[in-house]
Parts: C-alpha cells; structure tokens; sequence
C-alpha cells in the first residue's frame, strides 16, 4: 500500500458512495451537496492521472459554477418533502428499466476491451500537465477549438438577447 | 522513515508547515479584528480599544472568549445539518488558498532543505482560482439553511456578487499569466525576485483584481450580503455564539489571504524590496534571509489589510444595482481590454 494506493480507494469509495446519496437523498438541496463531493473525488482520479488541469478546470466549471446555479434554482423553489408530488408506480418501473437498459450497454461495451493495454497511468505521464496540453490544443487542434469558441459565445450572446427586457 | 511505504518524514514535514500556516493565518486574522478597531477609531477621532491589555491588545482574545461564552441557538425551522455545516464550510474555504502562497524560500534545518510553501503546485494560479470560486457555498448553504427570508435574500445577493466578480478576476490573473508565461506562484515570485514587480507592468490588471478581492471577501463598499439597514444583518442573521463567530472570522482569514494574493502577484511576494535577494543569501546565511523575506511579505501583507479598513471606514456601501453595474459594464469590459492590450504587447515583443 502506497500512498497512492490508498487515495485511490478513498477517493473511490467517496465517489461511488457520494454518488449514491445524489440519488437516494430525499431533500434535493442534500442531492445537489453529494453531487459536489462526487466531481471533488472524481477530480482526485484526474490527479492521480496526472491531469492537472481537468482535475482543477473540472472543480472551477462544475463545483464551482454550475453547481451553484442549481443549488440558486433549489433555493429559491422550496421544496420540501411536502410539497413533493409521489412518484408513481409504473414511473419507477420504467425508470427501473430505463437504467437497467443502460447498464446492460455499458457492460456489453466494455466487456471486449483489452482491459490491460488501455489501463491509465497512475501518477505517471505528462500528457495531462497543461503545458503540454496547451500546446497539443492550439498546434494540431486549433480550428475545431476556435469553431467550440465561437460556439459558447454565441450561446452566451443568445442568453443575454433572450434576457433582455423588450 | 517509512510505513506502508509512506514517507513519514515528508508527511510530518508538510503536517507542521500546515499546523504552522493556519496557526499564523488565524492569529493575523484575530489581530485584523482589534486593527481594525484602532484604525476605525483612528479615523473617527477616537482612540478604540484600550482596558484589555496594553493599546487593547488582548481585546481579539476577549472577543473570541465572548463568542464562545454566548448562548448557541439553532432555530427549530432551520435544516441542522446543513445551518451547522455552513459557517465550517466558510472557515475551509478561506483557509484553503493558503496551501499555494508561498511564505519564503526556503530554511535548512541541518541538512534538510525545507520550501516554505505547503505545495508548489503548476497550476496555482488555477487552484486559487478554483478555490476562490467553492467560497460561495458557506454563503449560500448557511443563508439557505437559517430558514429565514432575509439570510436567503442575502445569500443570494452574495452568491451573485462573487459569480459576477469572479469573471473579472479571472481575466485579470489571464492578463497577469500572458507575462509570467507559469502558473505556479513560485515561478512567478522568482521571477519578480530578478526583475520588476508585475504591478508595474500590469497596474490596470492590478486594480481590477484588488477591486474584485473587495468584492470577493465581502468588504464594504461590496457588503452588500451584510446590509444591515435593508437585510437586518444579512445571511448570518440567526447565527450566534462561535458560528457567527466564523462567518465574521473568515471574512478576516479571507482578507487576510487575499492580501497574501495581491502582494504574490503583483508586489514581488516574498522578494525583499530594492535588495539582491541572492547576494544576501551568501553574506547572510539562508535562514536569516527567509525570516527577512517572510518578514516583508507580511509587511506587505499589512499594507493590504491596512488598505481594506482604510476603505471601509471611507466609502460608503454601494446601492446592489450600481455593484452589478460596476462588475458588468464596468470590470469586465475593462478587464478584456486590458488582456487585449497585454497580449498585443507580447506578440509585438516575440514577433
């Protein structure tokens, strides 16, 4: 057991547990917590990855951002466990089914892999450091970055025309 | 010294350079408290604090004794949990930028080099930035837990104040980052160390991240969370006793740290001034140099936190569609020009 080690099966056990209580919790305002510490532990894999700057850019846009949006909309709805409407019956079985669906793709995908070719390097590599990913996204990948640029501010333009006043 | 093939040395090293920078942070931030009452006295004609102690100087200790004397009370409509978690989760955030800043170079202890940094880090600047932008939730999750419609209004108001000046700030430091080419505050002090300071290469860039730090760490002009004559007291309103005594605490550890930042980035960190760091070392010795430098980086450090107070007892509060004015129309576009004008420089310097 290194170090090492023994932060991967913390953040493991952190992730798939915090993970469960997004979706077991009944106040929303805890889910929305729990789904903060799973993208805290999923950060700590990208760190043991040795990927810098996903573990820190995946902790400023979703912990730090979107997160917070959510938790302005739950606040501000109020819900309680009252005011809740019951779930009904045949809305759990097919959601039941629904996921089964996806887990069954999911095995069957990566049931073929050749698991030990394609095993990330653990605290090894510097394809993750942002130097290097920098310079991997602006020489071979420029265009498609820019056009992805162009993108999110035309989005961000159609936000702000949409909520203006007339 | 090894366990489980852990390094224990390494582990003890960092464990007391950690105890070591939360004991100094929270005492600077303590002493913030009975600072300010003597410059706001001082600036009011009055002579602040002076039955405890000497100049008043053990007034910090009787206000936290206070604090913890005081009846604790948790409202009956309030969400317990999350009404305790809160003020925690304000002290965390404010303490946790203090892992990247760098204290000093380093000291020898016999034949151990140790950095006076916790973690030097390639992405600092990041991890600062990140962390900066996680300090809205002991905000939020305390106005939202009290139960009570002017905590939430004020969290609200505070959350959106720090999303709107985060942007600003962010695109000050991406100016700062054109020049210093690193993301790592190290780098970016030695740099400053050998040459000259970045805030007069970036003083436009420096007083959009001061006025965003005023507005990050709640401070008046920007107190708007805190409007006591429109939110009662803002988003700690039914807290008492030590948990608004952490809410009030780490808006000081928050300014205490910013201040850290803003000396870091932009007045050279630890570089002694108008001194040749590297020459002192060979007449002096390394560990009197580090106590030097550490000894000006919080000389800097108090001309920050002195600025804070001189500020809050000057101008007044700001109305909350003039703050979001300011960070909107005023800060950003301010912040993209100045970017645009940086990177200009620098394609015209490489080209």
């Amino acid at each position: 057991m290194n170090i090492t080690t023994i932060l991967f099966w913390f953040l493991t056990v952190l992730a798939i547990g915090s993970a469960l209580m997004v979706i077991v919790s009944r106040n929303p305002v805890y889910s929305v917590l729990s789904l903060i510490l799973t993208f805290f532990a999923i950060s700590g894999h990208y760190l043991l990855l040795n990927a810098q700057f996903l573990f820190i850019v995946n902790l400023i846009v979703y912990a730090g951002a979107i997160m917070v949006l959510f938790l302005f909309v739950l606040m501000l709805m109020n819900l309680n466990s009252e005011s809740e409407p019951s779930r009904q019956k045949w809305l759990k079985f097919a959601g039941t089914i629904a996921g089964g669906c996806l887990l069954l793709v999911l095995v069957a995908a990566l049931r073929d892999v050749d698991s030990k070719s394609t095993y990330a390097l653990v605290n090894a590599g510097d394809s993750g450091l942002i130097e290097n990913l920098g310079k991997t996204l602006f020489r071979d990948y420029v265009v498609p970055f820019e056009i992805s640029s162009i993108l999110f501010l035309s989005a961000m333009v159609g936000a702000v025309v949409l909520g203006k006043k007339e | 010294m090894m366990l489980l093939s852990i390094d224990l040395t390494f582990l003890l090293e960092k464990a007391v350079l950690i105890s070591a920078v939360i004991a100094i942070s929270l005492v600077a931030a303590m002493y913030s408290t009975w600072m300010e009452r003597k410059v706001a006295a001082y600036m009011q004609d009055r002579i602040g604090p002076t039955r405890a102690g000497w100049g008043g100087l053990l007034q910090p200790l009787a206000d936290g004794l206070k604090l913890f004397m005081k009846e604790e009370i948790i409202p009956n409509a309030s969400n317990k949990f999350l009404f305790v978690l809160g003020p925690g989760l304000a002290m965390m955030t404010a303490m946790m930028t203090s892992a990247v800043i760098p204290w000093g170079k380093e000291i020898h202890i016999g034949e151990k080099v140790v950095s006076l940094q916790i973690a030097d880090i390639n992405i600092g600047i990041l991890y600062i930035f990140g962390v900066v932008s996680m300090g809205v939730y002991g905000i939020m999750i305390g106005g939202w837990a009290s139960n009570n419609k002017f905590s939430l209004l004020a969290a609200l108001r505070g959350a959106s104040q720090m999303i709107s000046y985060e942007l600003a700030m962010g695109l000050a430091i991406i100016a700062l980052l054109m020049l210093t080419g690193s993301l790592s505050l190290r780098t970016i002090v030695e740099q400053q160390s050998t040459g000259w300071w970045y805030f007069f290469k970036q003083p436009l860039g420096f007083l959009i991240f001061l006025v965003c730090a005023f507005a990050e760490t709640n401070r008046t002009p920007f107190d708007l969370p805190e409007a006591e004559n429109e939110l009662n007291f803002g988003y700690h309103q039914e807290y008492s006793s030590m948990k608004l005594g952490f809410y009030l605490f780490a808006e000081y550890i928050n300014m205490f740290i910013s201040s850290a930042l803003m000396a870091t980035l932009y007045f050279g960190g630890y570089d002694i001034p108008f001194v040749n760091d590297a020459n002192l070392v060979n007449s002096w010795g390394v560990n009197a140099v580090a106590a030097l430098q550490i000894a000006a980086l919080f000389g800097k450090i108090f001309l920050f936190i002195f600025f804070f107070m001189w500020v809050r007892w000057t101008i007044p509060r700001f109305r909350y569609d003039q703050l979001m004015n300011l960070g909107w129309k005023g800060m950003i576009p301010l912040a993209l020009l100045n970017m645009l004008v940086t990177a200009a420089w620098q394609l015209y310097r490489h080209a």
